[in-house]
């Protein structure tokens, strides 16, 4: 397979765990505001705060976006699925028990297409609804570490909100397929808006479960956990770190201990998080206070009918339409992006010419400015406008690139203004390019004879001189062919 | 006017109150005297707090007055108060004030009942004596000697000593109908789902209900029919099938009661049979008819009762870790703090029962215990099905015996446990029952359970209604008549 | 199967899982009247009703989902109230520890 990880006579297998946040308007099982960045325990109440008497509700919406979101994922979603108390003892667990799901899942078994060069599929073990823990802010100053820290205070702004879990089956063979899978999930659920899946602000968390066996081998060795982290690109660097050592351990002749492990981007280095590796026993039974969510079977046939285009359709429809892999790709996985895109290519009536400036100007801008494709000052109704000056010929390439610019720094702008203002309007006129050409080439009879000698290629010398004599006006096309008439005369 | 709160029904002093023959006021001031004399023998309250009595009594007289606007309740120190502490009976609870009401106090309140205060029970409504509340045992009125059973022992012993009108209690295992018997009071078990249980303080989340302990039937049906609704805040709850009525007594002509002979012989005392077999010769003569019903698998209710009740329970009262509310017994470290405080917090039965539900949950032991105490349940429920296809309803005696005395069974548990054998069926099948008073034996009140399918608490009101009225019980102890 | 016995560092265990910080004395009482409890619950165990569909729920019509509807929890000072350790803010634990 393209773009395993493979040393030595070893293979990467690796599992994906990823806990998504849903966008809600309340939490999972009470109805205070899910929301992101508030003051500390402004969003409680007793049942989000564990008060004795307190009982859960399940949140009808959050069940809906889990069942859309193993749609996407070609989940079955099962008639019943039930909820199940998971039992620990933590300050952010305000219950000691998380209300999750056990063995009857919202989604079962699926499988997650990731299209590109080195295509491959990835088995869904199950998705299931569950609660987040509540946030513990560790006093100290020691933010990332727990252990030996002053004490804490806890936050349960957090606790409550609703959380899908999705479990691979171990197929990914590289850190770097992790990562494609990830990218294109992430991007399938946002399509979906089933959350916003930032994973700066925790709505998006991996946990990777690591091994590796020897090539061709179809046992498994022993795994570790890989917890929390928090980009794409340390999950890719993650992995691939904790597979080096594992490697090396093999290597060494030395066993591999199922633990789990904490990457610091920082050193690249891992850490193991609990020194006493205490079995866990979760005593997981039924959840009494709430009953099984059923699903009718019409209503799941209308919900899949209503998937807005997802990812991996919108990468086939692009490549369809003669756009590059590479940039259907990258259109495929970033929502916004696609969207203006799609927007722009409407607008222009040609996907190519719409993905060059979407892939060229827009994307260096919006980098620039740090900024998403809906948010630009330049909406795809004012660059396209100026993508119609450049189809026409009223103006060249030199002149569209700074009337981009000029659409960036003034929102009120249009193109058509700043060519009209700025005089950058294309000189296509055959008398007034002739006189420009006579003068460059009277002011360069060297070059001339270079030419006329078999040099060909002092053409473009020439070419850029008649455009600087123009102002960068000049249209290209008419320019060259003027100056071959000229030349050849 | 002196008002004599002794044996005084809520209808009555809703009589009183719409004739305008007294104030609230003065009704609420009249059961504060009361319990101000009676409550420090009898330690059925463990909360009153006169100021915000006689003040909510004062704006029901403000009011319109309406139906039962003004009459007095308590309610079991398990269901949460706003703003009046709530310790279900434990010193983990102790100093706590509820954030909300539970959804039935909320439903009192809008009803313009008046609450005298919150009534003692078993740690966490876990015992049949009210002798493990952490704040001492409640006395049973009857015979100060003896408990007056629990968990809601509190709730049945204020009504009995007419330190209130009426009570709210729950039931898990035959908590409200035991106490009910041993009191010598009405009580509802209500189907399971028809009552809220949001703000109840939960011990096992899939057997309980709130439910009336009374003087009479009729009082029964009228507080049902104030918290026999959903209020959505509990997904378990779906409200009553129909409207509750309120009962006239009558023949019973037509009515087939079932009769599990095989359950009696399991230990009755001698007393408690005789006063059931009476009750059976009454059915008959008021026109009912008596057939034999096989009930085989409730032999093994009391096993699945102590499986699946301390399962539940053992994850409900997790959340009694000294962090956000209530006890907390400071330690070096979160672990060591939660064990510390939860060992100081919880009494002895609750541990217990935390431990077998522990034990029961835990890996290797999960399906040998809890998933085949669950089966047992569906046998239960079945049997009552199959029994409910041919009888209107069942009867049994409440509880094998009377009320025992203070510390007889302290100090071993399964002969606590076995005192609910009767009842814990009801609860694990989720079906209503109603206990009504069966006459004395030695001097003290038996109860008789009638039991009937879901949703059919009519059935039982009227039926209930009946046996009252030929059995003419007064519910006032001997020692409360000659003092009135 | 009444013979079940639940040794002290059985007894612990549990205890352990439920966080229960118990003496010795108790250690030693609870391992009698767990065994004792234990060895009558386990008359069910030998019940061949393994095809017995286990019953999870005393009223199966419940209504099982709320409408997405958020509304404004309980204040600050309202919840912290109750709070053994509170700062400004919120609820203060003792370190995590080993």
């Amino acid at each position: 397979m393209s773009g395993a990880w493979q040393r030595d006579g070893y293979e990467a297998v690796i599992g994906l765990e990823i806990h998504v946040q849903l966008d809600t308007a309340s939490k999972m099982f009470c109805a205070c505001p899910n929301r992101y960045g508030d003051e500390p325990n402004t969003n409680v109440c007793m049942v989000c705060l564990a008060h004795p008497g307190a009982l859960p509700v399940a949140n009808a919406e959050a069940v809906r976006q889990s069942a859309r979101v193993g749609l996407a994922l070609g989940c079955r979603i099962p008639d019943t699925s039930e909820f199940s108390r998971k039992q620990y003892f933590y300050p952010d667990s305000p219950k000691a028990y998380q209300i999750s799901q056990y063995d009857q899942p919202l989604c079962a078994e699926g499988s997650f297409h990731v299209p590109g060069e080195g295509a491959f599929t990835v088995g869904i073990t199950r998705a299931h609804l569950e609660e987040d823990a509540a946030k513990m802010i560790h006093a100290g100053g020691d933010a990332g570490r727990i252990q030996g820290s002053a004490g804490s205070v806890v936050d349960f702004n957090r606790a409550g909100t609703p959380l899908l879990e999705i479990v691979t089956e171990p197929d990914l063979r590289s850190p770097e397929q992790a990562r494609r899978f990830l990218t294109l999930l992430r991007a399938t659920v946002v399509a979906i808006g089933a959350s916003d899946c930032d994973m700066e602000k925790g709505s998006l968390r991996a946990d990777a479960n690591v091994s590796i066996r020897p090539i061709g081998s179809e046992g498994y060795g022993t795994k570790t956990e890989l917890k929390n982290m928090n980009s794409f690109r340390f999950l890719e660097r993650g992995i691939e770190a904790e597979l080096e050592r594992q490697l090396g351990l093999v290597l060494a002749g030395e066993e591999v201990r199922q633990e789990t492990l904490h990457f610091d981007p920082a050193t690249g280095g891992l850490t193991s998080l609990r020194s006493k590796e205490e079995a866990h026993d979760y005593r997981y039974f039924p959840e009494p206070d709430l009953l099984p969510v059923t699903q009718d079977p019409d209503a799941l046939a209308a919900l899949a009918g209503q998937l807005p285009e997802l990812p991996v359709a919108r990468f086939a429809r692009l490549t369809g339409t003669g756009l590059p892999e590479a940039t259907a790709l990258l259109l495929a996985t970033e929502p916004e992006l696609a969207a203006y895109y799609d927007d722009l290519a409407e607008r222009v009536g040609d996907p190519k010419v719409a993905a060059n400036w979407v892939m060229g100007e827009l994307q260096a801008h919006l980098n620039a400015a740090g900024i998403a494709a809906d948010a630009s000052p330049v909406t795809p109704e004012r660059l396209a406008g100026l993508v119609a000056l450049v189809v026409e010929g009223a103006i060249n390439q030199t002149s569209a690139k700074e009337v981009f610019q000029a659409l960036v720094e003034d929102p009120t702008a249009t193109a058509a203004g700043v060519v009209e203002a700025r005089g950058l309007a294309q000189m296509g006129d055959a008398d007034e390019l002739g006189a420009i050409v006579d003068g460059v080439l009277a002011a360069h009879p060297d070059e001339v004879a270079a030419f006329k000698g078999g040099r060909e290629q002092v053409i473009g010398f020439l070419v850029g001189q008649c455009m600087k004599a123009s102002g960068g006006r000049a249209d290209a096309k008419a320019l060259q062919a003027l100056l071959r008439e000229r030349l050849s005369a | 006017m002196a008002i004599d709160v002794i044996g005084l029904t809520a209808e009555r002093a809703a009589a009183l109150l719409r004739g305008r023959e007294c104030t609230a006021e003065e009704l609420a001031q009249a059961y504060l005297d009361r319990i101000a004399a009676v409550d420090g023998e009898i330690h059925s309250y463990l909360h009153v707090d006169p100021e915000r009595t006689l003040a909510a009594a004062r704006a029901q007289d403000a009011g319109s007055g309406e139906g039962l606007a003004g009459v007095p309740i308590a309610y079991k120190d398990l269901l949460s108060t706003r703003g009046v502490p709530t310790t279900a009976g434990s010193r983990i609870l102790e100093g706590f004030v509820p954030i909300e009401d539970a959804d039935v106090v909320r439903w009192g309140d809008e009803a313009g009942l008046v609450s005298l205060g919150k009534t003692n029970l078993d740690e966490f409504a876990m015992g049949s004596s009210t002798e493990h509340s952490a704040y001492g045992p409640t006395r049973n009125p009857w015979d100060t000697a003896r408990v007056p059973g629990g968990s809601s022992g509190g709730s049945a012993a204020v009504v009995a000593a007419g330190c209130a009108p009426w009570a709210l209690g729950t039931d898990t295992g035959g908590s409200i109908r035991q106490p009910a018997a041993f009191c010598g009071l009405v009580g509802l078990m209500p189907t399971y789902g028809s009552v809220s249980r949001f703000g109840v303080v939960a011990f096992a989340c899939s057997l309980e209900q709130v439910g009336p302990m009374t003087l009479t039937v009729r009082d029964a049906a009228l507080l049902q029919q104030v918290i026999a609704r959903d209020s959505g805040r509990d997904a378990t709850c779906t409200g009553p099938r129909e409207p509750i009525a309120v009962p006239e007594p009558g023949r019973l002509d037509g009515v087939t009661f079932g009769v599990p002979r095989a359950e009696l012989e399991a230990g009755v005392e001698e007393g408690v049979r005789a006063r059931f077999d009476e009750s059976l010769a009454i059915a008959v003569s008021l026109g009912a008819r008596l057939v034999d019903v096989e009930l085989p698998y409730a032999r093994h209710g009391l096993a699945a009762y102590y499986v699946i009740a301390p399962a539940e329970a053992s994850a409900n009262l997790s959340r009694f870790d000294g962090v956000r509310y209530g006890l907390r017994v400071d330690a070096p470290d979160v672990r060591a703090m939660y064990e510390a405080t939860r060992d100081a917090g919880f009494g002895a039965e609750v541990k217990r029962r935390i431990m077998i539900g522990t034990y029961a949950l835990s890996a290797g032991y999960h399906d040998a215990y809890y998933v085949q105490a669950q089966r047992v349940r569906t046998l239960i429920r079945r049997d009552f099905d199959a029994a409910f296809a041919g009888v209107d309803a069942i009867l049994l005696p409440t509880a094998p015996t009377v009320a025992f005395p203070i510390g007889a069974r302290l100090d071993d548990p399964l002969a606590m446990y076995a005192n609910d054998i009767f009842t814990l069926p009801v609860n694990l099948a989720g079906i209503p029952a109603l206990s009504v008073p069966n006459g004395l034996s030695e001097g003290l009140p038996t109860g008789l359970q009638i039991i009937g399918p879901a949703h059919a608490e009519n059935l039982l009101l009227r039926l209930g209604a009946a046996f009252e009225a030929e059995h003419a019980f007064d519910p006032v102890p001997p020692a409360l008549r000659s003092a009135s | 199967m009444s013979d079940v016995e639940l040794t002290p560092d059985e007894v612990r265990h549990v205890a352990a899982l439920a966080r229960l910080g118990l003496a010795d004395a108790e250690v030693e009482r609870l391992g009698r009247e767990l065994t004792s409890i234990l060895g009558h619950v386990n008359t069910i165990a030998q019940l061949p009703i393994a095809d017995v569909p286990p019953t999870k729920h005393a009223n199966p019509h419940g209504d099982a989902l709320r409408p997405d509807e958020a509304r404004p929890g309980a204040a600050r000072a309202e919840a912290l109230a109750n709070a053994p350790d509170p700062t400004a803010e919120g609820f203060r634990v003792p370190p995590i520890g080993a």
